[in-house]
């Protein structure tokens, strides 16, 4: 589904990603660990197209498809979503209005019907039980006001509407108390798919005790520089990051 | 503050000056006096000379008023047109509006009698071809509100639907409320709206009419909306004069819109005058939709006593030059009033705002948000004062204005001015100008929504929240259209 080659980014003259190699199949969870400053969230924003990062080398296939030359809302369109580690607030514009403007722009670019307003209230009833949200959110402004616990399970929930075949959740556990962070888990864990992948970038081992990944990845100074099971992520927990960033590392990018 | 890549003064030199314009004043008396036709210096122009013409030509009016328009056209002359280095004028330049010798629209033929020549030129408009139908796109649908229509400035009894005003209401033309109950009228135009520090104001006393009267007796409750209706039908220059009189615990919606027909290029210099009687409550929307082509000045000038309420909400979005003047006075212990505003800018359009806020008595709330969303090259300007008098305490005064700019080349100029002669007293001022941003781009886009719809989205956002403070639900669903269609370009905003 995923193919990343020697991927290289960065922001200005800042090199923040040097030379990531991933490959994500249908069906999988990838868990992308790494200290803060690592890179995690730089690969998560390039994968969904932030144009404030600029790729320098390397490419990205995205079912067959040249990732990179799409623009944000195209890659969206076609099934990437990320769950943002800090979840913009837009004052002024509802839940409801701004979930039904993306569901209906992605259902366009696939060629299908719009729904209307009723419909999608329909709709969003379900996927609001599977994060514990009230109905009432709906109507308030996207996450203005929202606490921290809030945010993280809007973009959960705003995923289990969209229905993406490859999610990116960038730091979704942080901010989270126990409760919060069941919740999460169980929704991201109710919408695995043998269709769908997911990759988890987390700084904590606690959130793959409830979505267990089938490849952990670490990430350090730019670079994965170990691969392995879940078992991989305990053994983290319990050595720390200068287990696997070595003498080399140094200074975090 | 500023922002923008250029200066506030183009077309500064073609604007005649203030001592000029003085000097040309003293040949308009001679010229009177001696009833020829001495050449008029080089330097005088060509808009003056045609008001000049047009004043000359104005039907006989009662003596009251044949004064108060000679003061005022004398004070105008003595004013000159305002330039940028007139402090209330600084980032606006009116060369366009001074080079254009605008006329008030011929009638067929002229008469001695005012109000015939009032009917001829009304029938003139409606004879070509101004029909009931045309106006549905400015009537929000309402078909019950009390609807007053105007053609280049004068009564159309024909297009206009009072309907039932009830007991203690009249809505009535300035023209024949002179006629019929010249006092009352006499009694209250021009106490409001002062002239002699206002050019615009004084050219539009010296040209008093036509325009709306309302008088709304002491606890007269009027239920439905009374819209004023001004629209201009070809190119020539029109200057409303409206005058609303609330008695004690009286309240009433006003809505004034300016629209046109067509794309033409005319000039509208309005003034209307607002009196809250004590524990009164008005609430006021200016909606000033003019031809892209047009020139627009108005003025809202309130005077509100003891306990009176006023909330005005002042749109604009016509105009390839427009300026709105929104004044008001609290002088009776515990007024309140609220300023709110929005403005939209594209092209080259020029959109200026002032407001003023009069704190004479103590324990008067003042609240003020204005907004603006600039695109294109255009140029929005805020300048919000308020003053608070030194036996103003207890003042609470809270003011902001806030702009976004959609385009590297749009501009604003906002200078919110607070000047405070009390001591007890607690006001807050503020200005903004940002752009999208980007973030909340990314994160739009990141959902599928493109850039066009996102940005539709967010600057929709930015002007919601002023919207929102319309009481008046069809002209909110209204204005919300608007401002989408704005940002769609997907339907005219006119």
């Amino acid at each position: 589904m995923l193919e990343i080659n020697d991927l290289h980014a960065g922001i200005g003259d800042r090199e923040i990603l040097r030379g990531i190699n991933l490959s994500v199949n249908a069906g999988e969870v990838h868990a992308v660990m790494g200290p803060n400053g690592s890179g995690k969230s730089t690969l998560a924003q390039v994968l969904a197209g932030n144009p404030s990062y600029e790729v320098t080398r390397g490419s990205v296939t995205y079912n067959g498809q040249d990732l990179l030359e799409l623009d944000a809302e195209v890659r969206a369109q076609n099934g990437i979503f990320l769950a943002f580690q800090y979840p913009v607030e837009i004052p002024g514009v509802s839940n409801a209005y701004f979930l039904r403007s993306a569901y209906n722009e992605i259902r366009k670019a696939n060629g299908q019907e719009e729904v209307d307003p009723l419909e999608f209230l329909d709709l969003v009833q379900e996927r609001l039980k599977l994060v514990d949200m009230d109905e009432s959110m709906l109507s308030r402004s996207v996450n203005q006001g929202f606490s921290g616990g809030e945010k993280k399970r809007n973009e959960i929930f705003q995923m289990a509407v969209l229905q993406p075949r490859l999610a990116i959740l960038d730091e979704t556990d942080s901010g989270l108390d126990i409760d919060a962070l069941r919740i999460v888990a169980e929704g991201v864990n109710k919408l695995r798919s043998p269709e769908n992948a997911t990759i988890v970038v987390t700084h904590y081992q606690r959130l793959l005790n409830y979505i267990i990944p089938d490849y952990v990845h670490v990430l350090a100074n730019g670079r994965i520089v170990k691969s392995g099971g879940k078992e991989l992520a305990l053994e983290l927990e319990e050595k720390g990051y200068e287990w696997v960033q070595g003498p080399l590392a140094g200074a975090s990018a | 503050m500023g922002a923008g890549p250029t200066g506030g003064s183009i077309g500064l030199s073609d604007i005649a000056t203030r001592e000029s314009v003085r000097e040309n004043g003293v040949t308009s008396k001679r010229d009177a006096a001696g009833g020829k036709g001495i050449a008029a210096p080089q330097r005088v122009p060509d808009s003056i000379e045609a008001y000049r013409q047009d004043f000359a030509r104005q039907p006989k009016a009662p003596e009251w008023l044949q004064k108060l328009r000679s003061d005022a056209m004398a004070r105008f002359e003595a004013l000159g047109f305002p330039t940028t280095k007139n402090e209330d004028w600084h980032f606006t330049s009116v060369a366009p509006i001074v080079e254009r010798p605008f006329s008030l629209p011929r009638a067929p033929e002229a008469s001695g009698d005012r109000r015939e020549t009032g009917r001829r030129r009304s029938d003139a408009a409606n004879s070509i071809g101004i029909k009931e139908s045309d106006l549905a796109r400015f009537t929000f649908g309402e078909e019950s509100w009390h609807t007053v229509v105007f053609i280049d400035g004068v009564l159309s009894s024909k297009l206009s639907s009072t309907g039932e005003l009830g007991a203690g209401v009249r809505v009535l033309s300035v023209a024949d409320a002179i006629d019929a109950d010249g006092a009352l009228v006499q009694r209250y135009m021009g106490t409001v709206a002062k002239f002699e520090q206002h050019a615009f104001t004084a050219l539009n006393t010296a040209f008093i009419s036509d325009g709306a009267f309302i008088e709304i007796g002491n606890d007269v409750v009027v239920e439905q909306p009374i819209h004023l209706l001004f629209i201009s039908s070809g190119d020539s220059i029109s200057h409303p004069r409206n005058l609303i009189v609330a008695g004690r615990h009286a309240r009433a919606s006003v809505v004034e819109s300016y629209v046109s027909l067509r794309e033409n290029e005319y000039f509208t210099n309005a003034v209307t005058e607002i009196v809250v009687g004590e524990g009164a409550h008005i609430d006021h929307y200016k909606l000033q939709r003019e031809s892209e082509s047009a020139f627009h000045v108005g003025t809202v000038q309130v005077r509100q006593e003891r306990n009176s309420q006023l909330h005005s909400f002042s749109f604009a979005v016509g105009g390839e030059l427009a300026r709105t003047n929104v004044y008001t006075s609290l002088e009776g212990d515990a007024a309140t009033c609220t300023l709110n505003g929005l403005y939209l800018t594209d092209g080259t359009q020029h959109i200026d705002n002032q407001t003023s806020i009069e704190h004479i008595a103590p324990n008067c709330p003042s609240h003020e948000l204005y907004k603006g969303v600039l695109d294109g090259r255009s140029h929005g300007v805020f300048n919000g004062k308020v003053y608070v008098h030194p036996e103003a305490q207890k003042t609470d005064g809270k003011q902001s204005n806030n702009n976004l700019l959609l385009s590297p080349n749009a501009r604003v100029d906002t200078k919110p001015q607070l000047e405070i002669f009390a001591d007890d007293v607690k006001c807050t001022h503020g200005a903004t100008v940002g752009r999208l941003d980007e973030l909340a781009m990314f994160y739009l886009n990141s959902r599928g929504i493109g850039p066009e719809t996102a940005r539709m989205l967010l600057t929709y956002a930015f002007a919601a929240d002023v919207i929102e403070t319309i009481e008046l639900e069809p002209l909110k669903a209204e204005l919300e259209r608007l401002v989408l269609a704005r940002f769609t370009g997907s339907l005219s905003t006119h």
